[in-house]
């Protein structure tokens, strides 16, 4: 991994490339690229006589919803005490929690083989600036070309625009339709109003459906 | 006006052979149920099986299937039907001509199956649809498409020709064209037609 870092910073100046461990055991290690240099380097990982990675088996989207993160911050503070029968200021040290919201964003995620050299899989993963409006990654189509009805389903499902896409338009559900069905945050129809056999979450929308009307 | 059944032996041994409108009527149209050539999912891969020589279709009269909805008599919904393919299925079945039969087949079609939870299948096409025969299975065997097809047979041979639980293309004040759902933005609009359709009682 380390080894395709150095060759892609050598060959594409300012590529911006950066690994992404994966602490799981399968420790499949992925290549960070940034969206605006993606295409170069996709060319010279396609390109590349060593790496010659020339088959894109999957493409795939990743929804990272906004993280609020709770942490326990030690400040030093002055505080007004009375000492010693005399009213001083101390400097106390004082546990606070806080609370950030990390910015949740879109990933695409691209499963590269080389059928030449026999080797993979190199993953490389793009990432949206924001999970509402800035969600342009470029394509890849031009590179490989199977990534066309992939990078198709991932603008159907999670809604990441992606720039250069010779025919962009939603894969699985239809024209008109609104909603990205495997963000997180999406919200299912409310068709619960026939439930026979209903248990466990099912339930629960049942009777929230039913008290609803 | 039915013939009892033992004058009509005596009758037959006698070389005369009576029978009413009805029967003729009824033997005819469940003798050339024609379906129409179209599956959605896996369960079609049953359905031909269902018309292939090992079970053999054919010996119930239905061995035509027929490409195009104007000459087929029977719509079997065989596997998923997706949100996306939901309004043609209606479309389809508005293009048929009476008498139309369904038959709903597998978990899918009858209440969306496994994937009932998903966002994009339709819950049971008996919601826009009305549906004759509903087999359960994923999918069924080729032996419950061919008991499906006995039932729908049967419902047939019941059905009288005159007054109540007349077949729909005798009663000039049946339904013949039923809506087709649009397709909306988060959801098929409407989720259901409430005269084909109406909410099943839930028995807890």
């Amino acid at each position: 991994m380390e080894e395709i870092k150095a060759a892609i910073l050598a060959a594409v100046p300012g590529a911006g490339v950066e690994i992404v461990l994966n602490p799981s055991v399968s420790a499949q290690h992925s290549l960070r690229l940034a969206p605006e240099r993606a295409e170069s380097v996709a060319l010279f990982l396609r390109d590349d006589a060593e790496l010659a990675l020339d088959f894109l088996s999957n493409a795939t989207g990743v929804d990272w919803p906004d993280k609020e993160i709770t942490e326990k911050v030690k400040i030093t503070r002055p505080v007004q005490k009375i000492v010693d029968g005399v009213e001083q200021t101390v400097e106390e040290t004082v546990e606070e929690t806080r609370k950030r919201v990390e910015p949740g964003f879109l990933e695409a995620v691209y499963h590269l083989y080389s059928i030449e050299q026999k080797h993979g899989p190199v993953i490389v993963r793009m990432r949206t600036v924001n999970r509402t409006d800035q969600v342009e990654l470029p394509s890849l189509t031009p590179v490989w070309r199977s990534a066309e009805f992939q990078e198709r389903e991932i603008f159907d499902l999670y809604g990441i625009v992606f720039t250069g896409h010779p025919d962009l338009r939603r894969l699985l559900m239809w024209e008109g339709f609104k909603d990205h069905p495997m963000r997180r945050d999406y919200v299912e129809p409310d068709d619960f109003e026939y439930e026979p056999t209903a248990h466990d979450e099912v339930l629960a929308r049942a009777k929230a459906h039913q008290s609803g009307d | 006006m039915a013939v009892d059944s033992e004058l009509k032996i005596e009758l037959g041994k006698q070389g005369v052979f009576v029978t009413t409108i009805e029967e003729l009527y009824n033997w005819g149209r469940r003798s050339s149920v024609w379906p129409m050539q179209f599956g959605l999912a896996c369960c079609a891969i049953e359905m031909i099986a269902t018309t292939m020589a090992r079970y053999d279709l054919a010996r119930f009269g239905a061995e035509v299937f027929r490409p195009s909805p104007r000459q087929a008599d029977l719509m079997i919904i065989s596997g998923t039907v997706t949100k996306k393919m939901a309004p043609q299925v209606v479309r389809l079945y508005n293009q048929m001509a009476e008498p139309r039969y369904v038959i709903a087949m597998g978990a899918c079609a009858i209440s969306g199956g496994p994937f009932k939870q998903g966002y994009n299948v339709l819950k049971g096409i008996d919601r826009y649809i009305p549906v004759d025969v509903h087999i359960p299975g994923c999918p069924p065997r080729p032996e419950a498409l061919l008991q499906a097809f006995i039932t729908l047979q049967k419902k047939i041979d019941e059905q009288p020709l005159t007054g109540v639980g007349r077949p729909r293309h005798l009663d000039a004040g049946a339904q013949g064209e039923f809506p087709v759902p649009e397709q909306g933005e988060h959801d098929l609009e409407p989720t259901s037609n409430k005269g084909v359709w109406p909410l099943p009682v839930v028995i807890r």
